[in-house]
């Protein structure tokens, strides 16, 4: 089946584009979804995702206490040192609060609090994770009527009153007319030439921690018709993840989460920084920074250090002692021994005493880039004058840069996701049902 | 027999969930994973009989093929289950019938099944055999109580050793370092509840999936239909026994009466459970499961369908010319399920419930934990 003119083109099947869809179909537009990946590995990042960051007014069953949308909006402001859209910002806020009930009733479910969560006053978890959140919304879209192409990618753009685009799938390229295009296709951080010339040579040595198809196509089709960018290219949240793991779709378990229990050292033996300086979560950031600027490095734990860390996905390099393991994992043996001769001597927390030792290769792992496309507070694209298109909406990592413009915030990429994808699908479907009034 | 990499695997799946545990909501064996660090095959028989297969976390599996890492709990720990059921067998011999199975579960059946009819066949005179029988000991006009008890009698105590032997060999592999009986007495309900309710089928309240899609609670309902009819067709054969050579009331029964009542809707339930999981496990998609534990399975589930029906039938026709028959192929049936049952798919309920009390007594003990930490910390 061909459609030549849905109402509404959603570019993206993962979280804001499901959204999107879902919020379009239910306002009554018909509506086909673009998405990159084949079925097996659709969803986008947030295949990957954990929790999301709501506002709320006083303790719900999934969250206690109260978050506020000023408090809320403090640690936006915080976190992106100033660098956020405020109107765009509040917009989402807002919407952030019935998220909960409005996935419910596409059949996600949440985590009660309790087990080993920590627990967390200013997000909530998906039972399951965020494919689970995917599988849900994917069945939810079906219902609806939502047709969805796999393995297909938005090509061509041509903006304006009579909206165009050229959609390839299956060796065989579509021109589509839809009423409003929703772009959801996430960020450009798996393309690595783009990145190479936004963050420099260092970028090759980046794993992607999501999925390979956020090539970034959809971003760059709407930047050359003209919309206006949002952030800063060659700024992104780097972590610092096992140089072992996959090159992308490396997720949240290969972020390595031992450095305040060990000594950190580059390829010739030098010690990067005080690992145990920053125990808080805000580490990883730290230490991603630190791999991308100095190149890469090896965490060196004993078995003291390597029982008080979480356990790793993928088990350490071990060894009965130092010049063993430096042979292991490729480094200069006398490098490491001094360099842990001096760590101990420093009478850090941490030691490397007790065999067997551990190593862990780290290179720096790219979340997301604070880039993308502003939008207006309807979530329609700004053009060059500063207005939105009518008929051009965005939600998700493309234009998450708009609300994040550096840093990051636990939860904060799905509830931007998802708020946005409601507002551009209701707003996409309302814009074609006042169009077709007119007509 | 265990695959020989099958722990190496298991291994290396279960670190990738310690390290994530997206999936902790979902039943008991991830949260008791996260309790873990080095897995012991211990450790990894008990995870494995925590888990029961509801699947939910292989379809919420961000790292599930085509991802590099390959994660597949549901069929990897299936299959460290089986191999955990030969580990434990006893007679130790048994361990190698978990291999094929299927064919091992239905040639007991039906070795059982043609003994019985034979046996029927030649020590009851055909005129016996296929006369319409009414009244009191109308069944044991057919087949001599004698023969009926001791051939069931023996299949039964041979089922009880080998199965409490295994799950005796089980316990003492799993079971925690020294208990305390306060800890044991909280941690007794607890299992009891979870053995009982299956809860750690609900998938944290959305059920559990054959397919990527919705959940829904039908495995979790057919399977307690059928553990419930199972266990009111033993109560129907217990009440029986007793009112026949305690009491001295001889069978048949009347339909109103608690033998035969619990009997019938016993059998109904019996029958509906299993023919709807041997439905279920049809539409499933074969990705989580393990191929090689499936004909057992599906044979069992067979075999208890089977069972239950027959029963039904020797109540429908036991006023006519064909209860004789009926009669020697629910029996042979019967006997054929015992006889194999501690080389069958039944070990899981005795090894889950063991994990579930482990379980039941590590929660005990974290909760207890938490709880000191919490008072030290006021203080």
């Amino acid at each position: 089946m061909i459609i030549l003119d849905p109402d509404v083109v959603v570019a993206g099947g993962g979280i804001a584009g499901l959204s999107a869809a879902i919020a379009a179909g239910r306002a009554g537009a018909s509506v086909l979804v673009v998405e990159a990946a084949p079925k097996a590995l659709r969803g986008g990042n947030a295949r990957h995702a954990r929790n999301l960051r709501l506002m709320h007014a006083a303790p719900t069953d999934l969250m206690p206490g109260a978050y506020d949308e000023a408090e809320f909006l403090a640690d936006l402001g915080r976190v992106t040192e100033g660098e956020t859209d405020r109107a765009v910002a509040l917009r989402l806020i807002r919407a952030s609060a019935d998220i909960p009930d409005w996935l419910a009733g596409c059949g996600v479910a949440f985590q009660r609090p309790g087990g080993s969560l920590p627990p967390s006053r200013k997000t909530a978890y998906f039972l399951g994770g965020g494919k689970a959140v995917i599988n849900a919304l994917y069945q939810e879209a079906a219902r609806l009527g939502v047709t969805v192409w796999h393995a297909a990618e938005l090509v061509g753009l041509t903006g304006g009153r009579d909206l165009a685009i050229d959609i390839h799938r299956a060796d065989q390229r579509y021109t589509l007319r839809p009423g409003a295009l929703v772009a959801a296709a996430g960020g450009h951080q798996a393309d690595i030439d783009w990145l190479k010339r936004d963050f420099g040579p260092a970028a090759e040595r980046f794993a992607i921690r999501g999925t390979p198809f956020d090539t970034g196509r959809v971003l760059r089709r709407l930047l050359e018709a003209g919309a206006r960018p949002a952030g800063v290219p060659g700024r992104g949240h780097l972590v610092a993840v096992d140089a072992r793991g996959p090159r992308f779709d490396g997720g949240i378990v290969t972020r390595v989460e031992a450095i305040p229990f060990g000594l950190v050292i580059d390829r010739t033996g030098n010690r990067l920084d005080d690992e145990a300086a920053d125990r808080a979560r805000t580490h990883f950031a730290k230490w991603g920074r630190l791999l991308a600027e100095r190149g890469d490095a090896v965490l060196i734990l004993d078995a003291d250090g390597e029982r008080r860390a979480p356990v790793p996905a993928l088990e350490p390099i071990r060894a009965a002692a130092l010049d063993e393991l430096a042979a292991k994992v490729g480094l200069p043996p006398e490098a490491l021994k001094a360099a842990a001769t001096a760590f101990n001597a420093k009478g850090s927390a941490a030691r490397i005493a007790t065999p067997p030792f551990a190593a862990i290769p780290m290179c720096p792992g790219l979340t997301f880039t604070h880039f993308g496309v502003a939008v207006d507070e309807a979530m329609r694209v700004r053009m060059p004058d500063g207005e939105g298109a009518a008929n051009l909406f965005a939600a998700g990592a493309i234009m998450a840069a708009c609300v994040l413009g550096r840093g990051y915030l636990a939860g904060l990429g799905l509830t931007i996701a998802i708020a946005s994808g409601r507002l551009a699908g209701e707003a996409a479907a309302q814009y074609v049902r006042s169009r077709d009034a007119r007509t | 027999m265990p695959e020989p990499d099958t722990a190496p695997e298991a291994r290396r799946i279960l670190r990738i969930c310690q390290a994530c545990m997206y999936c902790e909501g979902f039943c008991a064996a991830f949260p008791a994973l996260g309790r873990l660090r080095d897995l012991s095959e211990d450790d990894l028989d008990h995870l494995a009989s925590l888990c029961h297969g509801c699947r939910d976390c292989y379809f919420a599996c961000q790292y599930a093929a085509p991802h590099v890492f390959d994660v597949n709990v549901p069929r990897t720990l299936a299959r460290v289950r089986q191999a955990s059921y030969a580990k434990h067998a006893w007679p130790r011999g048994l361990g190698g019938l978990f291999r094929s199975n299927g064919r091992v579960v239905a040639l007991s059946a039906a070795v059982a099944v043609v003994l019985a009819l034979a046996a029927t066949l030649l020590l009851v005179p055909s005129e016996a055999l296929f006369a319409a029988h009414r009244g009191e000991g109308a069944f044991y006009q057919v087949i001599p109580w004698t023969v009926m008890a001791g051939a069931a009698a023996a299949a039964l105590a041979w089922a009880c050793l080998g199965l409490g032997l295994a799950t005796a060999s089980f316990w003492r592999a799993i079971r925690p370092a020294a208990v305390p009986s306060r800890v044991l007495i909280r941690a007794l309900p607890q299992a009891m509840a979870d053995i009982v309710t299956l809860r750690n089928l609900a998938g944290g309240g959305t059920g559990c999936r054959e397919a990527e899609g919705t959940g829904s609670q039908l495995r979790r309902a057919l399977h307690q239909s059928m553990v419930a009819g199972l266990g009111l067709c033993v109560l129907a054969t217990s009440v029986a026994g007793l009112y026949g050579h305690v009491f001295g009331w001889q069978a048949p029964y009347p339909v109103l009466s608690l033998p035969v009542l619990s009997g019938l809707i016993g059998g109904v339930l019996l029958t509906v459970g299993a023919a709807g999981l041997m439905l279920l496990k049809r539409r499933a998609a074969p990705e989580p499961l393990a191929p090689e534990t499936l004909g057992g399975e599906a044979a069992m589930l067979a075999l208890l369908a089977a069972v239950g029906a027959t029963g039904l039938i020797v109540l429908a026709v036991r006023d006519t010319a064909a209860m004789g028959a009926a009669l020697a192929l629910h029996l042979g049936l019967v006997v054929g399920f015992l006889a194999v049952l501690p080389a069958s798919k039944i070990v899981h309920a005795p090894f889950r419930a063991a994990a579930l009390l482990r379980d039941a007594i590590e929660r005990q003990r974290a909760t207890a934990e938490t709880r000191r930490n919490d008072g030290r910390n006021e203080r």
